[in-house]
Formats: structure tokens, C-alpha cells, sequence
């Protein structure tokens, strides 16, 4: 059994270290400063299991989590307030809430051991990514992986998202970037104050648009600061004409 | 404002409803003196229609404006005023109307004291429930407001304590001295006694007492020596206080804020080593502190005005002050800068 430590105090890590002697069969492969060095490692290793800590340098345990194709099995281990963690409570395997002791961390070992259905876990995992977006914390970005580089988009550079199949088209001055998320995930994780879902397949940052012009019956355009058209649907017009005052 | 009480239909029901009663009672009234019912009726209706447009006009008007002194005095004059007008009015209108009979006018003349007696009195019933309705709305409305204000302030207190707690940190640090006690049980011991020395000095302050320069540093470094234990070798200080500036005082846990949110900013931007660098200086009558730290001017997120988690400051200094320039903030060569001045009141 392979697992890897992803937290950015090394005391925190060595806790973790101490308490896995506990269990011999389960092999450290690597310890990670923060979720970029996770990522790596995670796709080299195939861990089975991952401790993963939520606030770390660059991107977060969430983020890390949603770049992975295959996320292993995750106990979480965090200092977070015990609300912030409910959201995401009925799906991780376990979390650990700083400190915890010999006996709590037992259990949550104890607890992915006996859940042998692999697929199950990874479901699991899944399902909490979806959840998490609805923790308090609302993103201010969205971290997207083009090979294997990390980019990551601050919340001013989103043109507008454009939804394409299973995927969501995140649009940049920099080109557009693929990020395999829905709509509604978006809606929900991206501050409402500032986008705008226009259109069953369009969003919007309402800072971006310079003018809306009519297009078509029942419908309008929106022209972005770039020059990109961005079609806009009747209900997303009267939608955009509450929130712009109009 | 308080709510009209015609604004409820209940009221509007139960006024149409003792109007009624007060025409028909004034229509019998005047039948018993023996004028012809279609007489009785018609200045009954006529008077009465006045009487309530009256009513409905003082209630109102007290809606707007209620004395706080020589409220009898106003209610009175008010209630003449009225009167006497529903009466010339009346005097007026009515033999206009009512022409059949000849023997109308000069008993309408003779009733004339009666009809402004029951007018005086019925406009001053309506100002009596007005002005009980009014200000049992107005206490309504003031204890919701106390209660509202009461909350607030609860919550406030809530969150500063929490503020000052700093959660995340303490079961952070906690945990760190759980790790320690396993390999390093002296440095667990010596970790304990900074987090107990810092939590104690945090809890002491004051909002009122302001501290002194070098007080304020010494709290700061044993935060800064306790958050190096958390994160290793990545995180370095610097603390440059020019001697001459260790007496000035400056609000209690001003700079607490600023730096962690250096130390959050370096540290979760960046993945190298970070150094927080404070420099205090004092120029004429002023205090400026500077809090610096690296980080990635690739993936930071420009952060408008003075960015998260220095609102709190800026109000502060405000409320203080009344000083809106007293922190800066600049960004360059991938230092963010945070400069904070403390006006010396002598």
C-alpha cells in the first residue's frame, strides 16, 4: 500500500509519519511541500491513499483534487473551523481536525481499509470535489493543467466560460482553457456578485462587457472589452438588465 | 416612521364600521326630533361624511407629526380648529342641500352648540387612539432597534474574540507541539511556553490602552517565532525598529493583522523561502511601521484598494483618526509592501 503526505508544515507531516508506523504495510512514497510537488507525485506514484492538508502555498488540497483524472482515496487533515468541513464531511473517507491523536487517525485508517470497493472511494472523491465548491470560501481563480503545466487563472483575467460537452471553456486574453466542470459548478463557486450566467451554455464577468446589442428575435450579444461576442439568452438579458441597473 | 393604522384593513373595517353606527345613531337621533326621515338621513350622511374626512385627516396628520411638549395644548387647538371648521362647513352646506323643509334651518341654527359639542369631542377620540396607536408603534419600533443594536453588538464581541483567538493558527500550532512531543520534547515544552506567553499578552490587550512600540514588537515576535516552528525552514523575519522609535504607541494589535496577512500572502503565493521584513521608522509626530513580503506577481491575484483582510485596519485607523490615507499599500519587484502611519496624539 502506497501513500503520500501532501502538507506544507513539516512538523504536520511528520505527525502523520509517527502515527503510520502504526501500520507498517502502508508505504510513504513521497511528502510534498504544496499541492504543486502533490500533483507530481500523485501522478507518478498511483498512491492508494493520499493525507492531504487544505491550505497550502499556490493551490489548495480542493484545487490539487480537481486536476487529478484519478484521485486516490483522501483524509484530509486540517486545522479548519468544524463548519467550513461539513460540506465536504459525507464524502471524504475521513478528515482530521488539527490536533488529533493516535487513536482518531487509527480510525480513519481503519476506516479506508475496510471500504474495499475501490471504485466506491473514487466515487467518493468525486463527489466531494462537487461539493466542495459550496464551502463558504467562494474561488477567486480557477487552476487549470495544460499537460502537465498548472496555470492558474486569477478571478480579473475570466473572459467568459463557455460550456463544451463534458467540458467548460475557461476564455483568457491568453486563449481559451479546457476544464472538465459543469455550469452550474461555476455558478456556484464563482463569486455571483461578479459573473453572470447569460445563456444555458455562456457565463460571464460582468466587468468584461462593454455593450449589449440585439441579435436576432428575443435575443442580444454581448461585446466583451477583447472584442468576443458572447450570446446572450432572453432570460440571461433580463438577468444582466436587473443586475446592471438598467 | 410609524405605520398608519389605516394601513391595516382590520382598522379600515372596524372605522367603516363605527362610522356606520355613529350615522345611524345621528339619522334616529334627528328623526326623534321630528324631521322627516329622508331629512334625517341626508345630514346625517352629509355630517358625518365631514366628521370623518376630519378624523381620518388629524389621524394622518399626527402620522407625520407628534409634539414632545404641550402635546394637550396642540391636540386642543386642533380639535377646536377642526370643530369649528366641520361646523361653518356644515352651516353652510347642509340648508343648500336641504330645502324641503322650512323649519330646517332654524333648527339646524339651534343644534349648532350640540352638533360642534359631539364634533369637539369625537375629533379628540380619534386624536386619543392616533396618538396611543403612534406611540405604541413608536416603542415597538425602538425596542426592535435596541434588540437589533444588542445583537450586533453581541456579534461583534463574538467575532473579536474569535479574531483574537485566531483559530486556525492555535490548532495549528497545537498541532505542531503534537508532533514535537514525540521527537522533540524540549522544543514541544519551549513551543508551549511561547503559545501560552502569546495567548496571555493577546488576551491582556485592551481595546483602549495603547501599547508602546516595543511592546507591540515583542508580542509580534512571539508570534513570528512560533509560526517558524510551523513552517520550517521556509519562513525568515527581519524586524529593523530604529531605537529612537521604542516609546511610541500605537493602537493594540494593529500590526498583528498586517503581518499575518504577510506571512499568509508569502507564504501560500509562494513556494520558496519567504522573509517578512518590518521596519519601524518615526518621522515628525508619526509612527510608520512597514510590513514586506514576496510574492508571485505571476499567479497573485491583483488585489484591489488594500486588498483582503486589511479592511479591518483601515477602519480601525479611520474610527481612530478619521484618516483615510494612513495605510498603504504598493506591489513591486514581487515585494508587496504594506505601510501603515500612527498620527503621535500628545
Amino acid at each position: 500500500m502506497k501513500t503520500i503526505l501532501i502538507d506544507d508544515e513539516p512538523l504536520a507531516r511528520s505527525l502523520v509519519r509517527e502515527y503510520l508506523e502504526a501500520f507498517p504495510h502502508i508505504q510513504i512514497v513521497e511528502e510534498c511541500n504544496d499541492g504543486f510537488e502533490g500533483l507530481k507525485a500523485v501522478t507518478q506514484h498511483q498512491p492508494d491513499l493520499i493525507f492531504l492538508d487544505v491550505q497550502m502555498p499556490k493551490i489548495n488540497g480542493f484545487e490539487m483534487l480537481e486536476l487529478l483524472d484519478q484521485p486516490p482515496a483522501v483524509i484530509f487533515t486540517t486545522a479548519f473551523d468544524e463548519f467550513a468541513i461539513k460540506a465536504f464531511e459525507a464524502h471524504a473517507i475521513d478528515y482530521l481536525l488539527k490536533p488529533f491523536s493516535q487513536e482518531r487517525f487509527n480510525k480513519a485508517v481503519e476506516k479506508w481499509q475496510q471500504q474495499k470497493d475501490q471504485a466506491e472511494l473514487i466515487k467518493n472523491t468525486q463527489a466531494l470535489l462537487q461539493t466542495a465548491s459550496t464551502a463558504p470560501d467562494r474561488q477567486d481563480r480557477i487552476v487549470v493543467k495544460i499537460g502537465t503545466k498548472i496555470r492558474i487563472i486569477p478571478e480579473p483575467d475570466i473572459l467568459f466560460l463557455e460550456a463544451d460537452d463534458d467540458y467548460i471553456k475557461v476564455y483568457t486574453p491568453d486563449g481559451a482553457f479546457l476544464k472538465s466542470k459543469t455550469m452550474s459548478y461555476f455558478e456556484n463557486s464563482l463569486d455571483p456578485k461578479k459573473f453572470i450566467r447569460v445563456h444555458r451554455s455562456y457565463m460571464l464577468q460582468i466587468g468584461q462587457i462593454t455593450r449589449i446589442e440585439p441579435y436576432e428575435k428575443d435575443s442580444h450579444v454581448a461585446i466583451l472589452k477583447n472584442g468576443a461576442k458572447v450570446p446572450v439568452s432572453r432570460s440571461g438579458y433580463a438577468k444582466l438588465k436587473q443586475v446592471l441597473g438598467l | 416612521m410609524a405605520n398608519s393604522p389605516f394601513a391595516l384593513l382590520r382598522f379600515r373595517v372596524y372605522f367603516l364600521g363605527g362610522w356606520l353606527a355613529w350615522a345611524l345613531l345621528h339619522s334616529a337621533v334627528l328623526y326623534w326630533f321630528n324631521l322627516s326621515y329622508e331629512t334625517a338621513i341626508l345630514d346625517s350622511l352629509m355630517s358625518n361624511a365631514l366628521l370623518g374626512a376630519a378624523c381620518w385627516f388629524i389621524s394622518s396628520n399626527l402620522q407625520y407629526y407628534r409634539p414632545g411638549q404641550a402635546r394637550l395644548l396642540y391636540f386642543g387647538i386642533w380639535c377646536l380648529l377642526l370643530s369649528g371648521v366641520w361646523l361653518l362647513v356644515l352651516q353652510w352646506l347642509l340648508p343648500l342641500v336641504i330645502e324641503t323643509e322650512p323649519s330646517y334651518e332654524q333648527f339646524l341654527n339651534k343644534s349648532l352648540p350640540v352638533r360642534f359639542g359631539i364634533g369637539f369631542l369625537t375629533i379628540g377620540w380619534m386624536v386619543m387612539l392616533s396618538v396611543l396607536w403612534y406611540s405604541q408603534q413608536d416603542q415597538k419600533q425602538s425596542e426592535q432597534r435596541q434588540a437589533d443594536a444588542e445583537k450586533l453588538a453581541r456579534e461583534a464581541e463574538l467575532f473579536k474574540l474569535h479574531q483574537q483567538l485566531q483559530p486556525h493558527f492555535l490548532f495549528n500550532s497545537l498541532n505542531s507541539v503534537n508532533a514535537l512531543i514525540g521527537s522533540r520534547p524540549q522544543e514541544a515544552r519551549r513551543m508551549v511556553l511561547q503559545l501560552s506567553d502569546f495567548l496571555r499578552g493577546t488576551l491582556k490587550r485592551e481595546e483602549h490602552q495603547w501599547v508602546s512600540l516595543n511592546e507591540e514588537l515583542e508580542h509580534l515576535r512571539l508570534y513570528l517565532e512560533i509560526e517558524k516552528v510551523r513552517f520550517g525552514h521556509r519562513l525568515s523575519t527581519e524586524i529593523d525598529a530604529e531605537p529612537e522609535c521604542g516609546p511610541l504607541r500605537l493602537p493594540p494589535m494593529l500590526l498583528q493583522p498586517l503581518v499575518e496577512n504577510a506571512i499568509k500572502f508569502g507564504l501560500y503565493d509562494t513556494t520558496d523561502g519567504v522573509t517578512i521584513r518590518i521596519e519601524a521608522r518615526c518621522r515628525a509626530e508619526m509612527l510608520e511601521i512597514s510590513v514586506q513580503n514576496p510574492y508571485d506577481p505571476q499567479t497573485a491575484v491583483p488585489r484591489q484598494g488594500t486588498g483582503f483582510g486589511l479592511s479591518g485596519v483601515q477602519r480601525r485607523l479611520y474610527l481612530l483618526f478619521a484618516r483615510t490615507d494612513l495605510l498603504q499599500t504598493h506591489a513591486d519587484n514581487a515585494i508587496y509592501t504594506t505601510l501603515v502611519k500612527i498620527p503621535q496624539l500628545l
